[in-house]
């Protein structure tokens, strides 16, 4: 049936709406990442950059070890991370929906995101001060006795990791709280009539029933985490490179865009797929 | 020093009309400004205070770093926006080639006054006319805390690769310096470094990196150095541990038997300034004995002063943090970075990323 007069001019005062977003998306997003798309099929011949189409930043990528290493070492710390993460990030959250008193939560919440309020770089260089050899930690332990000589907890994957850690425990704290928040203590009474002990409770009932608040989180954190080079390079001691930091390379000191471009698309495949992984997941779970 | 080697872009790659608005400085309309792109040590007010007060001018310094950037800032200025330029030596050519550097009167410059071995006239000249004058130069070898280590130990650059000093040693994060360095230390020649000595001095920089702690810039390198993270830093030099050494005098620099790389960065001026004449005399200001002392003491860094004759205004402290009497030894044993075509620069970027991953 033709749509009426009227039908039409909601359609268009809809597209009106939709389109100063329509237009910064395509400005901003789409219109880049298509140059950068097509910059990651020329090469740089010399000191010049050829526009020529070309796979062989891509087979670079695959054949050179140290291009490929970076991304394994980029998957190994994000999955590193984001396991401990959650492993931290739940039982705090589960404290503050469930042990910290309601007119208390919200300073709680307040509390855990506090350090989310400083800039990124100053705290990863905080954490430098407190894990370095002369370092809070360290003097700590030394002074009580403990170890003899200091622990390398910076200048290395572990360093890199605390960093990390540190940062996203507060993400996913957030996500998992919204989920726990919402949860009918009805489930738990149900599953308490049934015969479940609290172990059984939270095992079979709460969990599950919160996974998509952990797959959300998680997925934050490995968006964020796999795409940072700031704490790798200050806590990580260069010791290893994430494939940020390879990127990082290819602009800061070669000047090879084209490089730094296809790695950016491989960086950008695999978090689309964790993506995927995510959404289909998170589907699966609705229906 | 940090700097880059970067590749010809294409002009419409590199401008941006609201990078090139907020790059240029603003159009100096009284005849008393100056506008000089230059590295951080020129931004020390005890260097540039005595000129402006002399001379009655305002200098306006923008601080770049890499020959990369500066190249970048220039391109997205108009002609006439810059008066004079600090740049890496070894890109003087690069400069000339650009046609951005005027000739200067070489009567008027005392080149006889400095360290023969850093007059670089190959560089700093084209066709007998003087684009260019080197100001400052210096080594990068190896830096250490002297009540850590043995200092003996420092005269033999094989000790960086060997367990003596494991989990103690920072590496300077820059592949030229630092492939240099090693090539230095196997015994090659830096000027006739080739593709096919790439491979053993690859081999030594991965034992390298096997017994250092981190792998770091400057900046945290030297707080490394300074904090007792590490012991010794490769790849430092007096620029590194000469500006700390009245709070710092535990820290200690020299440079082995088998030598060192040397760096030198020179002063021009651009060919499209308005103020030539004042330009030239912020050039002879800077490369005069008082200048040179000042810049060889600046506050971002320090290194030493190209004009021999800068010694006369040094204190001893400073010459002890120099190695001021060292310099005719030490530059006889120092050789220049390596210079690269893009293949040869290319492989090296290469080896040094290997080794960071390693």
């Amino acid at each position: 049936m033709a749509a009426t007069a009227l039908e039409r001019a909601e359609r268009r005062k809809a597209w009106a709406f939709a389109l100063p977003a329509l237009l910064w998306t395509g400005a901003f997003f789409l219109v880049p990442f298509a140059y950068m798309a097509a910059i990651s099929f020329w090469t740089r011949q010399g000191r010049e950059i050829v526009a020529t189409w070309t796979l062989d930043n891509y087979i670079a990528f695959f054949v050179k070890a140290h291009f490929f290493k970076g991304l394994v070492v980029s998957l190994e710390i994000t999955a590193t991370v984001t396991i401990i993460s959650i492993l931290l990030a739940y039982p705090l959250a589960w404290i503050i929906a469930e042990r910290v008193p309601k007119k208390w939560q919200r300073f709680a919440l307040i509390m855990a995101i506090l350090p989310f309020w400083t800039s990124y770089v100053v705290r990863s260089y905080s954490w430098l001060l407190v894990l370095s050899k002369g370092g809070v930690v360290n003097q700590a332990l030394l002074w009580l006795g403990v170890i003899a000589e200091p622990l390398e907890l910076s200048a290395n994957r572990t360093g890199t990791v605390i960093g990390f850690v540190h940062f996203f425990v507060m993400l996913l704290t957030l996500t998992i709280y919204a989920n726990l928040i919402q949860l009918s203590p009805n489930y738990r009474r149900a599953a308490a009539d049934l015969g479940a002990n609290a172990f059984q409770t939270f095992w079979f009932v709460v969990l599950p029933l919160t996974l998509p608040g952990i797959m959300v989180g998680a997925f934050l954190t490995f968006v964020l985490c796999i795409g940072d080079y700031i704490t790798p390079q200050i806590l990580g001691g260069n010791n290893e490179l994430v494939l940020p930091q390879v990127i990082m390379l290819q602009l800061g000191r070669r000047a090879d865009f084209p490089m730094a471009a296809a790695l950016s698309l491989v960086l950008m495949v695999v978090v689309t797929l964790a993506y995927i992984a995510c959404a289909r997941w998170l589907k699966m779970e609705r229906t | 020093m940090t700097k880059t080697i970067l590749g010809g872009l294409s002009r419409r790659m590199l401008v941006t009309t609201a990078a090139a608005l907020s790059l240029a400085p603003a159009a100096a309309s009284a005849q008393d400004e100056l506008n000089a792109l230059v590295w951080c040590d020129h931004t020390d007010p005890a260097l540039v205070e005595p000129f402006e007060k002399a001379n009655n001018v305002k200098v306006n310094l923008k601080e770049y770093e890499g020959t990369g950037a500066a190249i970048s800032i220039i391109e997205q200025s108009r002609p006439g926006d810059w008066d004079v330029l600090v740049i890496d030596a070894v890109d003087v050519p690069r400069a000339i080639d650009m046609d951005i550097l005027g000739e200067m009167p070489a009567d008027k410059l005392p080149l006889n006054d400095l360290f023969p071995e850093v007059r670089m006239d190959a560089t700093t000249t084209k066709d007998g006319k003087v684009y260019a004058v080197t100001e400052k130069f210096g080594y990068n070898t190896i830096s250490y805390d002297k009540t850590k280590v043995d200092p003996a130990d420092m005269e033999d650059l094989s000790v960086v690769w060997s367990d003596k000093y494991k989990g103690r040693i920072a590496l300077y994060d820059y592949y030229l310096p630092m492939v240099g360095l090693t090539a230095v230390g196997i015994g090659k020649k830096t000027a006739d470094l080739k593709q096919d000595d790439l491979p053993a001095i690859k081999e030594k920089l991965f034992e390298m990196k096997k017994v250092a702690r981190q792998v770091s810039d400057v900046v945290a390198s030297q707080t490394a150095l300074a904090t007792g993270e590490v012991d010794i830093v490769v790849g430092g030099g007096e620029w590194l541990t000469a500006g700390l050494s009245a709070e710092k005098p535990n820290l200690d620099w020299t440079i082995p038997k088998q030598g060192a790389l040397r760096w030198a960065q020179s002063i021009g001026v651009f060919k499209d300034s308005e103020k030539q004449d004042l330009a030239l005399k912020f050039v002879q200001y800077i490369v005069s004995p008082e200048g040179q002392a000042r810049l060889a003491t600046s506050s971002c860094y320090w290194a030493m002063p190209a004009n021999a004759k800068a010694g006369e205004h040094l204190t001893d402290q400073q010459k002890t943090a120099l190695r001021w009497d060292k310099q005719p030894e030490y530059l006889k044993n120092s050789q220049l970075y390596p210079v690269a075509d893009a293949d040869m620069d290319a492989a090296m970027q290469d080896i040094w990323t290997e080794t960071l991953q390693q």
